[in-house]
């Protein structure tokens, strides 16, 4: 199967990719959750079902920012600025009035400053994590255009992660909380874990075969690892469609964000970091 | 490959494993009762207790599974330490009289497992309170913020027919205006005069202004420290003290002294704390994800398990009780270690499960190829699990790296240290391990010895 030979379609699929990542990163931004931008959430449980209007009303009397509403049923989230707890008895006193059967499910409040902390320590995680895997596949396979192949790679699922996040909050109103960021996470070592089978079988043909170019072992290797990789990745997406579809609402997006990272990876060792290392190489061979 | 004898010693060696994983696993109690015609089954089964004597030493482990705050409810209070008025010398002593005062005020509440951690981030002092299965935050903040619940009070003279009546708070009624937060710390000390311990007060520029007016108001008379209007000590004004610095000398012990001064150190908080985060999870909000997640949970877990045995048969049949064996093994562990289970924890004890699988994808499909190749099932079978074995090892060690990132288990102050993003962390990592273990070492004898023979016929 000479797969090898889409390259520049691979190419073409993966930077329309990054590049729509991008646009809604810059133009759309993100939905953040109070994790990142502070804030207060506050979910409750009001069985009348008062309308907007109404709850806007109670905010307003106490000199409150309008919040942001979410409804599903009787369960009302409310996003607002931090309040300070004599506030927030007040205004459960003027929520009773509206509903006595009001019942407070959840309180967050987190100050900003842990917000900005958060985002500071997951972009280290990220980056400690990029030096780490480069120098570990790098030395495992003595080739560093292997492990900045694999890197480059999952640095590509990175940005369609987060991208495509950037999507969802824009459409379906999806946040980037720190779940999220678990999520990332997972994604970077996953996507490596598909990376490193392929290279494995690339460097083991290359033993085997010391005298075929780069394009064919590439081309044999994916061949070999094909359905390992398919098999493999419906399993795991198998357990995160689960949980998806029948898990609770606050796991929701954050199986999401795991399944867009494993369909990504998988698409990526193949159509990514394989046409890196032929790129890398092909280089080496001109000089 | 080994030879005969070793693979059943091997066999029934993962056997009584996966036994003794079962007990492990046990409800403590599980009542049967049903009828069948006139048969009436009525009885209980108990697991046996994990407690067993060697000599003197007496064993005991409590095997339940332990839930965090996002499954079992409760809440949990970030304050912020300010420790700008606090020299860096003496910081150490003060957060850790800091931490011991505030875990006296979270064990009134009778909370088990309570956390009380104080977080170093850049130099920034955090401190974490958490406390599963607290309904009442706003109480829990008021108990736990309260500045001070120390008190001073001077003694003042009744009149003689009085006195016989009078009790504690009619003696000591009147208020100097002192309380928790002017005094900055009370340390146990020898006297170089008569070598005999005493316990020093040192209070704060405000709380020796106030001292001052009240050792001379009270000069020959007792003043009574107070904790939560309990007298605690008495003791009489020698001399006007002007320089906040304060000696109770008496005829006590050593341990008396320190019981003292441990306990003027809790009644103040060393470091002035500020809320700054709170989370309220109620139990039933936890409830809910948690059912969903379990539901969802063994729904993958059976397609996986119908997945692998659609494409790869028998030996899928095989992996398939390798899984519930490493799912058994698992479950242990957490009791044992034991883990605390948050919710990001399951969704990382779920997704372990996928890397498991994927080590005997791996492996069969390997297998699959040297078949191809013409060799016979033994060999091939063997071949499958030696040449998977680098790809499983590479792949799963970058896995390590980002889980052990993620773990951060030296503490390091510029990563992630938060409780959600760890759970997950240290139940992936676990799975990984575990899932090397069952995936690769049990699943391959399990093959020697299950389906050995069938193919050889």
């Amino acid at each position: 199967m000479n797969i090898m030979k889409f390259r520049p379609l691979f190419y073409i699929f993966s930077l329309c990719l990054i590049l729509i990542s991008i646009f809604s990163i810059v133009f759309w931004g993100f939905k953040s959750s109070i994790d990142f931008s502070g804030g207060s959430n506050w979910v409750m449980n009001l069985p009348s079902l008062p309308n907007q209007d109404s709850v806007n009303s109670i905010f307003q009397e106490n000199n409150l920012d309008l919040p942001q509403i979410i409804t599903n049923n009787q369960t009302y989230s409310f996003r607002f600025k931090n309040i300070d707890s004599d506030q927030k008895d007040k205004l459960v006193v003027s929520i009773l009035k509206l509903d006595p059967d009001y019942k407070e499910l959840k309180f967050e409040s987190l100050g900003p400053v842990l917000g900005k902390e958060l985002l500071k320590k997951t972009i280290y995680a990220v980056v400690l994590s990029a030096f780490a895997l480069l120098i570990f596949i790098g030395s495992r396979f003595k080739d560093i255009s292997f492990g900045s192949a694999a890197v480059l790679a999952m640095i590509h699922d990175t940005i369609i992660l987060i991208g495509s996040f950037s999507l969802f909050g824009h459409f379906f109103g999806a946040e980037l909380d720190s779940l999220f960021v678990t999520a990332l996470l997972t994604t970077l070592s996953s996507s490596v874990h598909d990376t490193v089978v392929t290279f494995n079988r690339i460097k083991e043909l290359r033993r085997q075969n010391y005298k075929f170019n780069w394009v064919d072992l590439a081309n044999e290797a994916v061949t070999e690892t094909l359905s390992r990789s398919l098999n493999n990745s419906m399993t795991i997406i198998f357990m995160l469609l689960s949980l998806v579809v029948l898990g609770g609402s606050t796991t929701k997006w954050f199986a999401t964000a795991l399944l867009v990272g494993v369909i990504c990876g998988t698409y990526s060792s193949i159509g990514v970091a394989i046409p890196l290392v032929l790129f890398f190489k092909r280089d080496k061979k001109k000089k | 490959m080994p030879n005969k004898n070793n693979i059943f010693k091997v066999f029934w060696t993962i056997i009584a494993l996966t036994f003794l994983c079962v007990i492990i696993n046990f409800p403590t109690q599980i009542p049967i009762k049903f009828n069948i015609g006139n048969f009436q089954v009525d009885h209980t089964f108990y697991r046996p207790d994990f407690s067993f004597k060697i000599g003197q030493k007496e064993f005991k482990k409590n095997l339940d599974l332990k839930y965090g705050l996002d499954l079992a409810g409760g809440a949990s209070l970030i304050f912020d330490i300010d420790t700008s008025n606090t020299k860096k010398e003496d910081l150490e002593e003060a957060l850790n009289a800091l931490k011991a005062n505030i875990e006296r005020r979270v064990n009134l509440f009778g909370v088990s497992e309570t956390n009380v951690q104080v977080v170093n981030q850049d130099g920034h002092y955090r401190l974490n309170v958490e406390l599963p299965g607290v309904e009442d935050i706003s109480s829990a903040i008021k108990l736990i913020g309260t500045t001070a619940q120390l008190s001073f009070k001077g003694e003042i003279t009744l009149a003689p027919e009085a006195t016989a009546s009078a009790t504690f708070n009619d003696v000591f009624s009147k208020d100097t205006g002192i309380n928790g937060s002017h005094l900055v710390r009370s340390t146990v000390q020898i006297n170089p005069n008569n070598s005999e311990p005493e316990v020093s007060l040192e209070f704060n520029p405000e709380g020796s202004k106030l001292f001052a007016t009240a050792t001379k108001e009270f000069i020959n008379k007792r003043i009574a420290i107070l904790i939560d209007d309990y007298p605690i000590t008495y003791p009489t004004v020698n001399s006007e003290i002007t320089d906040g610095k304060a000696v109770i000398s008496g005829s006590f012990d050593s341990k008396a002294a320190k019981e003292l001064s441990a306990q003027l150190n809790a009644g103040a908080l060393p470091l002035s704390i500020k809320l700054i985060q709170q989370d309220q999870i109620t139990a039933t909000l936890g409830k809910d994800s948690i059912d969903k997640g379990i539901f969802a949970g063994i729904v993958g877990l059976i397609l996986v398990c119908l997945f692998m045995i659609g494409n790869y048969g028998k030996l899928g049949l095989i992996a398939d009780i390798g899984l519930i064996i490493y799912g058994l093994i698992t479950l242990t562990l957490y009791r044992l270690i034991p883990i605390t289970l948050t919710f990001p924890g399951i969704v990382g004890f779920i997704l372990s499960i996928g890397m498991a699988v994927d080590s005997n994808i791996l492996i069969f499909e390997r297998m699959r190829e040297e078949t191809r190749k013409g060799k016979n099932w033994n060999s091939s079978m063997e071949l499958g699990f030696g040449r998977a074995w680098d790809s499983i090892k590479d792949a799963n060690a970058c896995t390590i790296i980002t889980g052990l990132i993620l773990l951060n288990p030296l503490n390091w102050p510029f990563l992630n240290t938060s409780g959600m993003v760890r759970g997950f962390a240290i139940t992936l990592l676990l799975g990984i391990f575990v899932g090397i273990f069952t995936g690769v070492f049990v699943t391959r004898n399990l093959l020697r010895v299950l389906a050995k023979e069938k193919i050889q016929k």
